[in-house]
């Protein structure tokens, strides 16, 4: 790239965290009037990050955010990066489902006003539709909560798309492709394609390498927080993108012997995916530990879910360690006594009642085996950081007889001290005859898993023994070659 | 029933056949319902029929209506207002006494009653509470304060607001005069105006509103402004229409209200509300007690029985929503 181009944005050591997590760190990135530039990293890269920096959703902690050449980051926000011509779609959908197509169109647009102003919108929105998906076949009258997944996504771009007397120079695309057929998706490539011709900017991120390849003009690969490499497409292969994305120097863990247990008997869980295409199921065999990874939503926690369910519908039961911990593991008004016990209440009783003893005794147990960190049991589960309320969440899966336990990606966040506690006792555990299926979006944590399966689009594509397991194998499954 | 026989024709008229028809059925089942009602009261007695019946039947449905009206717009935003039947004893006490005697000071408290409810509004946003406990809290805040103003019924309301809501119009009874700009004033401001869509899109996706560069608070702000605004006006509407006002006066109004939304399409999440069904839903619970007192139903059993038609009517509801939720 010529430096004789205009940097319609720069980032200038951008850094961002969220507590503990240093999400981005010192990223220097420059986005070209008239190019589209690729955006690529695996889980927790902070490429999303980054761009709901730019967008102005989220607000960096230090560095410098260039406009032109105008530093803007201190009074930055969504307004102003519209003024700047900056827009996003994000990858989780932000339209009202109870509102029209139009009327959606109306919201990002404050231009749009006075009498007619719903036939001004219709006619736009339309018009952004019928320029970038052409046989769209949706209304500007519809409303959204009418439409499939992917027209809605088809909204959702267009929208973006829809200026009235603006200026319209940057729009992020986010996983754009992610819920549209094939035909949509070649659409709307080719349509970035021309809006780039015409001197507009895209930003690009995407999991389909083909897709990244052919359209961008430059891609960035991002890791850990840190813009790791910039090329031009062209300089790039499959091969290279994936090799940038692994991290280069992997600490030597103590790799065990990996001894199969599925040679003799049968599998705990033979479950197969809701939306697998193939006959493949992904097992489990007794004392196994067996992670699923890919991309973060491609259907691990549904199938958790679905194991869950199927296990509950047969009486078999199975504990579950859930990721979201405030909104699907602690009782938050319950003290961490009560939160470790829940799940074993039918073994703690006397008579038709609890026994207190027997629930204090389990607590003060698991306490000692976990190693939480608290003068007192009795106290709200609250009180303990992040990482010992995890415990306690593992403690109350670890503490019923189920088993089989699911793990719901339930480390994020934790600090390393209590991941290596924790990882220590599923050990233990498994090596005593239970099973673990856990959902992981952290590829370290994969070395401690007998068997991996990874996961695409809903369904598990690859079944990878300890003994086979690199990171990239792991990464190029993750991320489609072609479009499908 | 009639639903079923006004389905195909409307049907028609559909763009996408399949789709829409849930979502048309949702729409006329209030106005249906209050039209099988009316039919049925006609039937029965058929003097109801007249100038003078609809505006005996209808008189304290105005009230009621404004009630709703206020109520759908706390719900459009994914919030419940348990105060507003004390509100509107409370602003009904202020219109018996205060307004009558001091009516520079009325006014200043009647628009103070609206500034306490956008300070609610802002309230709830900005510490993130739980509407349901701060309007239950406030509901006793403002029975303590009608009680206060008027500790034993009494009061009477100002000579001008009597003679406001007796209007007599020619051809139609005013209430349903009232009712019609009412239902049409709301719709247009909700549905059809740009605010509207704006106000509606905070109750349906707030993140995307936040998102798309708007203020929640203001948002919150404004709805609440708003319902205190028509509970207001119901205050003063129905102590013109009783004279006189006592602390307890409209405490059934909450329930009613919730009622009235619920009954005219309207949704407790989400932002999908509908002013004209509201406005319907009222009148219908209204009606219903008066096909009661028809059926000669004693009294004892009018609660239970008004409770009863609810619970088919919502009934039917549900059965419509399945007929939406089936996957497409």
């Amino acid at each position: 790239m010529s430096d004789f181009q205009r940097a319609l944005v720069t980032f200038q050591g951008i850094g961002k965290s969220f507590g503990a997590v240093r999400a981005l760190c010192d990223v220097n990135l420059s986005v070209q009037a008239g190019e589209c530039l690729g955006l690529i990293g695996h889980n927790g890269a902070g490429k999303s990050t980054l761009m709901q920096v730019l967008a102005g959703t989220l607000s960096a902690d230090c560095g410098a955010l260039l406009v032109g050449d105008q530093e803007v980051r201190s009074s930055y926000g969504v307004q102003v990066a519209r003024q700047h011509g900056i827009r996003c779609v994000f990858q989780e959908l932000s339209l009202c489902p109870n509102l029209s197509v139009a009327e959606n169109t109306r919201l990002m647009s404050p231009a749009i006003r006075g009498w007619g102003w719903r036939r001004k919108a219709r006619a736009l929105i339309e018009a952004s539709l019928d320029q970038i998906f052409p046989g769209h076949d949706i209304r500007g009258d519809d409303i959204v909560a009418d439409l499939p997944i992917g027209k809605r996504q088809m909204v959702e771009i267009a929208r973006a798309f829809v200026r009235v007397d603006e200026h319209l120079d940057l729009v992020i695309l986010d996983e754009p492709t992610s819920s549209l057929d094939s035909r949509v998706a070649e659409q709307l490539l080719q349509f970035v394609r021309r809006f780039v011709g015409a001197g507009g900017s895209i930003v690009l991120i995407s999991h389909i390498l083909g897709e990244m390849l052919d359209t961008c003009d430059r891609i960035t690969v991002m890791r850990d927080g840190r813009v790791v490499e910039i090329r031009p497409a062209t300089n790039f292969t499959h091969a290279s993108l994936v090799e940038c994305m692994g991290s280069t120097a992997k600490a030597a863990c103590e790799q065990h012997v990996f001894v199969s247990r599925r040679a003799h008997g049968s599998p705990v869980v033979a479950q197969r995916p809701a939306r697998q295409a193939n006959a493949m199921t992904v097992n489990a065999h007794p004392g196994e530990i067996v992670g699923l990874t890919g991309l973060a939503g491609h259907g691990q926690s549904q199938l958790l879910i679905q194991i869950l369910r199927h296990r509950i519908a047969r009486g078999q039961g199975a504990a579950l360690v859930a990721g979201d911990r405030q909104n699907d593991g602690v009782f938050s008004m319950w003290s961490i006594a009560e939160n470790i016990t829940i799940s074993s209440l039918a073994h703690l009783k006397r008579g038709a009642l609890i026994d207190p003893d027997a629930e204090h005794a389990m607590a003060e147990e698991w306490q000692k085996r976990m190693g939480i960190r608290t003068p007192d049991m009795g106290n709200p589960i609250l009180s303990l950081s992040g990482g010992n309320q995890q415990k306690a969440l593992f403690a109350r899966a670890l503490a019923s007889r189920s088993d089989l336990i699911l793990m719901d990606d339930p480390m994020r966040g934790v600090d390393v001290g209590t991941k290596r506690e924790v990882y220590s006792i599923i050990a233990q555990e498994a090596a005593q005859g239970r099973t673990f299926i856990w959902y992981t979006t952290e590829l370290e944590e994969l070395d401690y898993c007998d068997h991996i399966y990874v996961f695409r689009e809903g369904q598990a594509v690859l079944d990878l023994p300890r003994s086979q397991l690199s990171e990239e194998q792991i990464l190029r499954c993750s991320f489609v070659e072609q479009t499908a | 029933m009639n639903a079923s026989t006004s389905l195909p024709l409307k049907g028609a008229a559909v763009k996408s056949p399949g789709l829409n028809y849930a979502r048309l059925l949702r729409s006329t089942l209030p106005g249906v319902s209050l039209a099988v009602l009316l039919i049925t009261i006609f039937i029965m007695q058929p003097r109801a029929m007249s100038y003078m019946g609809m505006n005996l039947m209808l008189n304290l449905a105005v009230p009621i209506a404004l009630a709703t009206v206020a109520q759908m717009l706390i719900i459009t935003v994914n919030d419940l207002d348990l105060s507003l039947g004390s509100f509107i004893s409370f602003v009904a006490c202020v219109a018996a006494t205060l307004l009558d005697q001091h009516p520079v000071l009325g006014c200043l408290a009647l628009l103070g009653c609206i500034a306490v409810y956008a300070l609610l509004g802002a309230l709830i946003h900005i510490r993130n509470l739980p509407s349901i406990v701060v309007t239950l809290g406030m509901s006793f805040v403002w029975m303590g304060a009608a009680v206060l103003l008027l500790p034993a019924p009494g009061g009477s309301a100002p000579e001008w607001l009597q003679s406001l809501v007796r209007i007599k119009t020619p051809l139609l009874p005013f209430a349903i005069i009232v009712c019609v700009v009412l239902a049409i004033a709301v719709h247009v401001f909700l549905m059809r105006s740009t605010l509207g869509v704006v106000l509606r899109g905070a109750g349906g996706n707030p993140l995307a509103i936040a998102k798309a560069g708007w203020s929640l608070l203001r948002i919150k702000i404004t709805m609440y402004a708003l319902a205190g605004t028509f509970g207001v006006f119901a205050g003063l509407f129905l102590v013109g229409l009783t004279t006189s006002a006592d602390a307890s006066i409209a405490l059934r109004y909450t329930l009613l209200s919730i009622a009235g939304v619920i009954l005219g399409g309207g949704e407790f999440v989400g932002g999908r509300v509908s002013p004209t069904g509201a406005v319907l839903g009222a009148l219908t619970l209204v009606l219903a007690g008066s096909l009661l007192s028809f059926m000669r139903i004693s009294p004892d059993w009018q609660m239970g029985a008004q409770g009863a038609i609810l619970i088919l009517v919502l009934a039917l509801r549900t059965s419509v929503n399945r007929l939406e939720a089936r996957p497409l």
